[in-house]
Formats: C-alpha cells, structure tokens, sequence
C-alpha cells in the first residue's frame, strides 16, 4: 500500500494546530469514502455469519426461540449419510471439473497469443461469449444438448449407429455431463486470466530457450509454465471454491439427479434449510463447508509458497 | 487469496491496447533475430485449424440452443433432428413474453442489475481509492476484512442471511437483492489496484492547490478511474443480471421474480415445456450479448487479474 499520509509525527517535532488538522483530513476522508461499505460489510457478512455460528448450536427451525442443543447437530451431521455422500459427490465434481477447467483456459489461452494463429480476435470472442450466460441457462443448454431422448448428441451418436446413451437417468453420465458445462462455462474468464499472464512473459527468454535448442513443448514446461506460476495458482483456488459451492447450473441441468445422487453440498444445504426448514442443522453443515473453504485455501497457499 | 490482492498492478486500458497495437502493426523486421520473428509471424496451418476447431466446439451447443429457439415445438421433436430449422418461427419467444410474465421479469432484472451496478461501481471506487491512497490502521484493518468476504461466499451463509434480510424488512423486494449486493471483494480490489498506480505527486499537488480530500477524489481520482469504472461495470452488469441465488432466497411472490429465477421455475416443473424455455432463456441472453458488444474491448482487453470472481 502507498503512503501518503504521514503514518505518525517526526519523533521530536511539535505537533502544531495546523498538523492536527490534517491528520484530521486524513482520517476524516477515508472514514467518509469507506462509511457505506463498512456498513454493508458488517451488516452482510458479520452479521450473517455470527448467526450461522450462533444457528449451527441450536435445533432452530426458522421461527420461534432458539433453543442450545449443543453439538448435536454436528454429531447428527457427522453420522448422517446423505450428508457425506453429498460432500463426497462434491469432492469428486471438484476434483474432476477444475484440471478440465484448468487445460481447458491455458490450451485456448495458449492458442489466442500464438501469432501463428490467424482469426484470433474473432475466436477470442466466440470462446468468450460462454461468460455471459448464466448458470441457470448453462444448466438449460446442456440439458437440451445432452437429453436423452431428443437430445442432439444422443442423435448424433445414434446417427452414427450407436446406442443412445443414459445422459440423465446414469448418475456418473450425469455428472459428466455436469462436469462439461462447468468447463465451457468456466473456461472463459480463465482464459482471460491466462492471456493477459502469457502475454507479459519475455519474448527475450522464449528465443534464448529456442536457440538452446528447447523444442515447443520444452519450451512451454520450462518457461511458460513456470512464468504464469501466479495466475495459475489463482485460476486454481477460484476454480475449485467455485466448484464447492456450484449450484445453480445443477439445479437448472440435473436438480441433483438422478434421485440425489448427484446433490452437491450446497444444494443440500438449501434443501435441509430451506425446503426442510431445519435452520439449525443446515448452518451446521454450512460451517463445515466454510471450514473445508478455509482448508482448501490455506493448503493452496502453503503449497504456493513452497513452490516459490 | 492474498495473493490475488498482491499481483502486478493493472495495467492502464489504453496501454494494453496500444501495445496490442503495436504488436500487430509489427511487420518483419530486419536485424538479427530476422529469421526466428518471421518463423514466429507465419501462419501455421494446424495450430489455426486447431484454434478454430476448438472455437466450433465452443459455439456448437449455443449454436444448437439458438437455433433450437427458432424451431416450433412439434419439430423439436421429431426425428431426424436437423440443425437448422426448416420451419422458422418466433412462436417460442412470443408465447415466453406474454405468456408465463415474462416482460414483468425482464423489468425487474433490468431494475436490479442496473441500480445494483451504479451502486456497485461508485461505493467500489470510493472504497479503492481510501485503500489505496490513505494508510492507517482503519484502512488495513478493513482491507483484510475485505479479504475474508471472498472467503464467506453467501452460499455458505444462507440461512443467516435470510433471516437478516427478514429482520431489515427487505424480504420479498427488490431492494431485498439490490443493497446486499453492492459491497463485493473484486470490484474494490480492481479500484484499488488501479489507484496504487495512480502518482502520489498528483495528489501532493492538489493538496497544495488547497483541494479538499473529496474534491480531489471527485475531480481528479474518479474521472482518472475511467477504464476500470467501465470494466467493472459491465462485470456488474453481469453477475446482477446472471444471479440466481439472491434473488432465489430472497423473493417470494412471482411478480417480483427475475429472470434466472423464472427460468428456474420453467426448467424445474415436471413437464418442461421447451419452446417456452429455449425462448425465454434467449431472450435473457439478448440484453448481456448487446452490452457486451458495445463495451466489449473493456472485458476483452480488461487486466483482470486484480479482480477476482463474484
């Protein structure tokens, strides 16, 4: 951050009226540039989360008193299946969907600064246009695509003398399918990311590893890869928070199916807050989500900093 | 996530372009290092044929979907599926406008995603630029506290949440979406970002010309801010007009539903009736495409990597 206020007066000098003043200035201003957004911050996020902290320890159903119960929501939780199937499945969309995400955003990226590539403006925008559709409408577009009595793959497939293939009614067809979409919807904003950071590796370090003799590939490995270490690392924990918490795409793609094999963690959530009104157990499990959120982010920033 | 706060700052939009446009208007060079710039500036065949066959993959499923809208219902169905439709028609969309409220929706989002956004863009670049440009404890404090917002994502707080948006009486309103969602991590940290790179001689100056604090942040500081203001606007824009899950939690009565949560409605009943949905979600497109059109060099050519997802 840059210092522009003098952070405290010169040991010895006198503080004079005119200097109190502008200390006031500089306390003043911030204060009233920050007032709003302090007030959201507090009244958003603290306040929200202190309840949830305060909800995950009662049986609290949405109305009423609150009544302590202690830990027995956790212990409930902790012995309740459908909840570990639900984060499981979560885990295994996590784990499946962000290197998708991740080869996907890099190999385009890689293409669009390619000077050999002609039309890159154009692909650029056509890769792009992914972004703006919402999750809601993404979840729509792959449902149509891959239905499995009209859908148009299954036709293809068919065409091509196959057999139509269970795309909704197979829980792991399902989640490919799921899977898909979250790449083609996720790809986009990466790839931004991934092109503004290929874009400021020396030209200068790439021709010096040419003339070693490093072939493409090498070339790519040994000194993109490490260039854009950063950005990776970011595309990676944003990929994989976005992973855990996805919902809306499923809702509108699978709703969780088929049955709820496919309900991932928040989606639970929901249903156990919201359809089923059990406000105390759903904090609970949603403070296990935030623990795992936290987890994930601190093991991915210690393995950065190893790597640096 | 400190991290993402501590990565180069942003470039300036029109530094990025002129580069851009520098590199292109490049043409061979003579010198040495001729040969490898020339090798390097040549088509190649397969990795452009690769380019825009992965650019095909990406289209296809829009492409379909679009072009699905335009078919009427008894053809959606009935094999062989062909990719253009032999019989246009905008049965779908007229029956998604004035048959499921489908303008009422439209207004609603339209209201949310744009006073969201003028909210969002202003109290962003007033909370940046303090960050940026004043240092104190109650700055620093707040930047981390910013920080963990982007660790507390309202997915994992949604029930407290409702139960506060019920206590402010925003239940079932617009504004129900609209105020908690103009406070967000990436907006601040792009403003932020950009301001670090703004001189502090500038500032030093006004102080001296006897400007007061805010009119340097409203004369000098904002006006400055432009391509930023644009960038984040439109990203606004787009989380406003694409978000589902506020507005899923927090309406209730249909008349103030917007579009994603409409959708929703359409694609969960237990008899999806197709031509309505495929019509009424192009439609929902239609507003973003333009938006993006118009304004598209400042997402395209935008430094994101301050800013972080919503």
């Amino acid at each position: 951050m840059s210092t522009t206020a003098p952070a405290r007066p010169q040991p010895g000098a006198v503080r004079s009226k005119s200097q109190q003043q502008r200390r006031n200035r500089y306390v003043i201003a911030p204060l009233i540039l920050l007032v709003v957004n302090v007030v959201l911050f507090l009244v958003f996020f603290v306040w929200p989360g202190a309840l949830g902290l305060l909800y995950s320890f009662t049986d609290y159903r949405g109305v009423g008193k609150l009544n302590f119960v202690g830990l027995a929501n956790f212990q409930k939780l902790f012995a309740d299946s459908t909840f570990y199937a639900a984060l499981g499945r979560t885990f295994v969309y996590t784990v499946l969907s962000v290197p998708l995400v991740y080869v996907c955003s890099l190999g385009v990226a890689a293409l669009l600064v390619s000077k050999a590539v002609r039309g890159r403006t154009a692909a650029k925008i056509v890769i792009f246009l992914p972004w703006l559709i919402s999750p809601i409408v993404v979840g729509v577009i792959w449902k149509w695509l891959f239905g499995q009595d009209f859908g148009f793959v299954n036709f293809i497939i068919s065409t091509l003398g196959g057999a139509p293939v269970p795309w909704s009614s197979n829980g792991n067809l399902a989640l490919a399918v799921v899977i898909f979409a979250s790449a083609w919807g996720g790809t986009a904003f990466n790839m931004l990311l991934f092109v503004a950071a290929l874009k400021n590796i020396p030209e200068a370090l790439l021709e010096a590893a040419e003339l070693d003799g490093a072939n493409a590939w090498q070339r790519f490995l040994n000194v993109t890869l490490p260039g854009i270490a950063p950005t990776s690392f970011m595309v990676i924990l944003l990929s994989t928070i976005h992973a855990m918490k996805e919902f809306a795409m499923i809702q509108a793609l699978t709703n969780g199916g088929p049955g709820t094999e496919n309900t991932l963690i928040v989606q639970y959530i929901y249903k156990t807050g919201f359809e089923q009104s059990k406000v105390g157990y759903a904090s609970a499990a949603s403070m296990v989500l935030m623990v795992v959120l936290l987890a994930i982010a601190l093991i991915q920033l210690r393995f950065n900093r190893k790597k640096a | 996530m400190a991290t993402a706060a501590n990565l180069p700052p942003a470039v300036a939009e029109e530094a990025a372009l002129g580069v851009e446009k520098a590199e292109s208007a490049k043409g061979p060079r003579s010198g040495p290092g001729r040969g490898n710039r020339e090798a390097r500036a040549k088509a190649s065949v397969p990795l452009t044929i690769l380019m825009w066959l992965i650019a095909s993959i990406y289209a296809l499923p829009l492409l379909w979907f679009i072009l699905s809208s335009f078919k009427p219902g008894s053809e959606l169905f009935s094999y062989p599926l062909s990719m253009i439709p032999r019989d246009w028609t905008f049965q779908g969309f007229v029956d998604a406008w004035e048959r499921v409220d489908f303008a009422q929706y439209f207004l609603n989002t339209a209201t949310v995603a744009i006073v969201t956004t003028v909210l969002t863009v202003f109290f962003s670049a007033c909370t940046g630029y303090a960050l940026a440009k004043y240092n104190n404890k109650g700055t620093r404090l707040f930047f981390v506290c910013i920080l963990a917002t982007t660790m507390l994502p309202t997915e994992v707080i949604l029930n407290p949440t409702f139960s506060v948006i019920r206590d402010l009486g925003l239940y079932n309103s617009l504004a129900g979406i609209i105020v908690p969602s103009i406070l967000t991590a990436t907006g601040v940290f792009m403003f932020r970002q950009f301001f670090l790179t703004v001189p502090d001689d500038l500032l030093h100056s006004a102080r001296i010309d006897g400007a007061s604090e805010l009119a340097i942040f409203f004369r000098i500081m904002l006006p400055l801010s432009r391509p930023i203001l644009f960038t984040l606007a439109i990203f606004s824009f787009q989380w406003r007009w694409n978000d589902y899950i506020w507005p899923l939690i927090v309406l209730n009565d249909p008349k103030w539903y917007t579009l994603q949560v409409a959708l929703r409605s359409i694609v969960g009943a237990e008899n999806i009736d197709w031509p309505v949905l495929l019509g009424a979600s192009v439609i929902s497109i239609l507003p973003l495409v333009l938006v993006f059109f118009v304004f598209q060099k400042y997402v395209l050519n935008a430094d994101v990597s301050a800013g972080l997802k919503d």
